[in-house]
């Protein structure tokens, strides 16, 4: 029998707020363990928490870049639970009145993921076991969270590694959050089921939490899906349970049952007004939200008349898009700016956070100076890509490395005078081309390329040197 | 009628009749003296009490002007956090607890110029009715020693009552400070929700916790309200208050004022308590204001909703206590799960564990929707009542305490019949409102009565030109044997 896997997603993002979600600390990642705290998020008793309105309107803008309802009226609320990372031994989080609902992500196949909801809340410090001692750093505690909740609506791990991927760019475009998975400020628990194709009965799932990489996330979703095939083909049963995904040995073990789970008492925090969100202030936001990357594709696509994978890859990082625009603004042919940042400078960036930051050697000024040159005839392709090269390794501007008398084309004159020059100065490949060799022209070409330092079209050298071959 | 002590003590001291160390030492040896059969304080802070003191005597000698509360020794309930100075909540727990900021009522008279004596006596985090939850023993009556000062700021009651301090600081959460003022035969104002910053008090019930002055003259605790009833930007839920200050609208008079009475408050009131009640209503009438008797049918859910509530929001606040970063930590245990248990089994007293296991019980699932949420809605309907009662008229009238003063021991041999004892205290806290508790008598045993007067949100205006315009009339109550007499 062939199964379905059905998975839903719960992600926790933290937002980059200057600071903390209830107090003025700053939420800045690192540092010596407990140096960003302060009496307010070390629980300190009497200290009372106090709403970040930044927090507020950076859940709005990530809701609305999902498509979201953003709640006009929300609360926040308690999430009892005791663990040494949590000083108040609750986390304030919400509830039942999530700030954003209704949402979706839109996939390439088509397929929508819905969004349940996306909540805000505090994070909690962290252990660290240390020569059989654990340690508590609270740096991390009250560092502001989106939990972003989807429906059950995975049916392939591609699926979760393209919502993942896309998440994270939405999120970085609307400049909420870093999403920096290996540093933790994001991390996704999957719950995951299966089902016999075309049953439309969901199956025991079970959780897997906090992973913080997309490559362990499909190995977790692999691994778990065959799991639980197994365990239904050998006529057992899937037990509902939180999993923790081990990366070393590629195995989900199980952190606690069904009958484990926490009752968390969840009630309304006292300490903490209610939050309206005003319409007007909804629309304030909405508009000023910047051009998503899904609808910048589809125009670069669309106006600029890029293919898709270019387009794909110059919005995948929203300084690239910027990047883009503004080196391509005023050329004749945005294709060509496109060309240059993804065939050369592109080889200048390799981390993910130096793509995000996309700080290259060549400013889009000095790019687009050196598009005009070539949009003006001043300079052809090939001395145009060499000039690149050498922008990215100096960072100096186009018209500082090309030579005055190396501007402009070669005459007709001057470039019939070379070809001749490459003739009597390749005996063998004149035989070889003579002897039907048809490539043997391409070091004749080279020789003029060389020669002309570029200047030289080498179609037209082409041309000119099988003419004066076959006129010979 | 009890004239301002704060207004005379400000005179002596501008006047230079009195310097302020004379009159800090004063209170200082009259707390040595007299603290051991009132335990009303459970830490002194002479040297803090001798420093800010001296500051202002030095301030006097240079000629500069002084402001009302400058120089007044006075009292912290033991859950005001105080920076540098121990603050217990009189549980074992945080028998060592040093906080490293003041709370905002605490900055406010700091700032004033106020001279602290020292931490007061209380029920274990504010719950009790007695005073005798407390970790370090129960704070005595200062009128018959053999009876409790109440609870929950017993110690603040107790030390003002007994003169060891102009005035104190208490919190109120279902009646914890008019209970005690009322035992005591002191005022004790329970300001509106909002009124007063709660930062920095160590919560109780965060809903219905607000902290209040005690002091032995309506006069008085105006103009400590005035003092620390700001907003502050630290707690979402305060609003402070604006217009001019309460204290200068005392003297307005009450010509017309509508005073209302519900029949549901005096059921079940001692005699002796009913008697003074009526006498007050006849003085009230002479005054010139209308006694306006109606019914408050709703007053009867009021205990039921008080105890879920505050237990639930106490068992959540509670859960901080666990040994491993401040306060007391169990020994001999074999992990993090078991050093937790035992230090929160053996930290926290009876009282207060009775009150997390009611208030985890409340929250959980399969039991919310009984308890709490079911609490929330009959809290809506209370809210409601009053404010349909406050539509006919403007303050009401009840006793704070259907008894007097409980004789030491009693209270904790039957805690569900004490947790009746604040049925009049209790809707007040539900409802977010101001009251203040007034002397109005003594019983047959020489203990004082008091006299509740309730009033709108933010109206605490109303409710202490009515105190004081029956504290003008009233006929002087016997005083304590104890404390300073200058």
């Amino acid at each position: 029998m062939k199964y379905e896997l059905v998975a839903g997603f719960e992600t926790h993002v933290e937002l980059t707020t200057n600071t903390k979600i209830f107090c003025s600390c700053t939420t800045q990642f690192g540092g010596e363990p407990n140096t960003h705290c302060c009496p307010v998020c070390i629980g300190l008793p009497g200290t009372l928490p106090k709403l970040n309105r930044k927090v507020v309107e950076y859940a709005i803008r990530a809701g609305l870049a999902t498509h979201c309802e953003i709640a006009e009226i929300s609360k926040m609320d308690r999430k009892n639970y005791c663990y040494p990372d949590l000083p108040k031994a609750y986390q304030i989080s919400q509830y039942d009145k999530p700030l954003c609902e209704h949402g979706y992500v839109q996939l390439s196949n088509g397929r929508r993921i819905r969004i349940l909801r996306i909540h805000i809340e505090e994070d909690a410090g962290k252990l660290v076991h240390r020569r059989g001692d654990t340690l508590v750093d609270y740096n991390r505690g009250g560092v502001p969270l989106i939990e972003i909740v989807t429906e059950p609506d995975f049916r392939s791990v591609d699926e979760a590694k393209e919502y993942v991927e896309k998440l994270q760019l939405i999120m970085r475009y609307i400049g909420v959050s870093d999403c920096r998975m290996q540093e933790g400020s994001m991390r996704c628990d999957v719950n995951i089921s299966v089902r016999p194709q075309g049953s439309e009965q969901l199956g025991t799932r079970t959780e897997i939490k906090n992973m913080n990489s997309i490559t362990f996330i499909a190995k977790a979703m692999e691994y778990e899906y065959s799991r639980q095939v197994d365990l239904i083909e050998s006529g057992e049963k899937v037990v509902q349970e939180t999993l923790r995904y081990d990366d070393a040995t590629n195995t989900t073990s199980s952190m606690r049952g069904k009958e484990d789970a926490n009752d968390y008492r969840y009630f309304r925090d006292p300490d903490l007004v209610t939050i309206h969100v005003p319409r007007e202030r909804v629309e304030e936001i909405r508009a000023s939200l910047p051009e998503l990357p899904e609808e910048k594709k589809q125009r670069y696509m669309e106006e600029l008349g890029l293919p898709e994978s270019d387009a794909l890859l110059l919005t995948k990082y929203r300084r690239i898009a910027e990047y883009f625009e503004e080196a391509a603004e005023g050329t004749n042919n945005p294709k060509t700016a496109a060309n240059f940042i993804i065939g050369q400078i592109f080889r200048s960036v390799e981390t993910e956070t130096e793509k995000e930051a996309f700080d290259v050697a060549v400013s889009a000024a000095q790019l687009r100076e050196l598009i005009g040159l070539l949009d003006s005839g001043k300079i052809r392709m090939n001395l145009a890509k060499a000039t690149l090269d050498k922008m990215l390794e100096t960072g100096k501007g186009a018209l500082e490395l090309i030579d005055e008398k190396d501007m402009g084309g070669l005459d007709e004159g001057a470039l019939q005078a070379l070809c001749r020059q490459a003739i009597e100065a390749n005996p063998k490949a004149v035989a070889d081309y003579q002897a039907g060799k048809e490539k043997a022209v391409k070091a004749m070409v080279g020789y003029v390329m060389k020669n002309s330092r570029g200047k030289a079209d080498a179609a037209q050298a082409e041309q000119t040197i099988i003419g004066l071959i076959k006129n010979a | 009628m009890s004239e301002s002590m704060i207004k005379a003590y400000h005179r002596l001291l501008t006047e230079k009749k009195l310097s302020c160390r004379e009159l800090t030492q004063a209170y200082l040896q009259a707390m040595e003296r007299d603290n051991p059969a009132l335990n009303a304080y459970v830490t002194p802070t002479p040297d803090t009490a001798l420093a800010a003191a001296d500051a202002v005597d030095a301030k006097i000698a240079a000629g500069d002007a002084i402001g009302l509360l400058e120089g007044i020794p006075m009292t912290l309930k033991d859950n005001i956090s105080t920076d540098g100075i121990r603050t217990t909540c009189c549980s074992k727990i945080l028998e060592n607890y040093v906080p490293i900021y003041d709370a905002t009522v605490w900055e406010l008279l700091k700032s004033q110029g106020a001279v602290l004596l020292g931490k007061t006596n209380m029920d274990e985090f504010a719950m009790g009715s007695s005073c005798e939850n407390s970790c370090f023993g129960g704070a005595h009556n200062p009128h018959n020693t053999g009876h409790v000062a109440g609870g929950s700021s017993g110690g603040g009651a107790s030390a003002v009552g007994g003169h060891l301090a102009v005035y104190a600081l208490g919190s109120d959460t279902g009646g914890s400070i008019r209970q005690p003022a009322s035992f005591c035969g002191v005022v004790g104002l329970k300001p509106t929700y909002g009124a007063v910053s709660r930062y920095g008090l160590i919560a109780y019930a965060s809903s219905l916790d607000q902290i209040g002055p005690i002091t032995t003259s309506v006069e008085d605790a105006a103009v400590v309200f005035d003092a620390i009833s700001r907003y502050d930007e630290k707690d979402s839920t305060s609003q402070g208050r604006s217009g001019e200050p309460v204290s200068s609208t005392l003297a307005k008079g009450i010509t017309g004022m509508k005073i209302g009475v519900a029949k549901e408050y005096l059921d079940g009131v001692g005699e002796d308590i009913r008697q003074s009640l009526e006498e007050a209503m006849k003085q009230y009438e002479s005054l010139g204001a209308e006694i306006v008797p109606f019914d408050l049918p709703s007053l009867k859910y009021a205990l039921p909703v008080y105890y879920i509530i505050a237990c639930a929001e106490a068992s959540s606040n509670l859960g901080r206590y666990d040994g491993i970063r401040y306060g007391y930590k169990a020994e001999n245990y074999t992990d993090v799960n078991d050093m937790i248990k035992k230090t929160r089994s053996t930290g926290f007293g009876e009282e207060v564990k009775r009150r997390i296991l009611l208030g985890t019980y409340v929250l959980s699932s399969g039991y919310y929707d009984a308890y709490y949420k079911k609490a929330q809605n009959l809290r809506g309907s209370i809210v409601a009542a009053f404010e349909k009662a406050f539509a006919q008229c403007d303050v009401m009238l009840a006793p704070t305490v259907p008894t007097t003063a409980f004789a030491n021991g009693s209270a904790v041999s039957d805690p569900v019949e004490t947790y009746l004892t604040d049925i009049c205290t209790v809707p007040v806290n539900i409802c977010g409102l101001p009251a203040v508790s007034v002397p109005c008598g003594m019983d047959r045993q020489g203990l004082p009565i008091g006299m509740q007067l309730i009033g709108r949100r933010f109206d605490e205006e109303g409710v202490l030109r009515a105190a004081y315009a029956y504290e003008q009339i009233s006929p002087a109550f016997p005083k304590a044997p104890f404390g300073v007499t200058l």
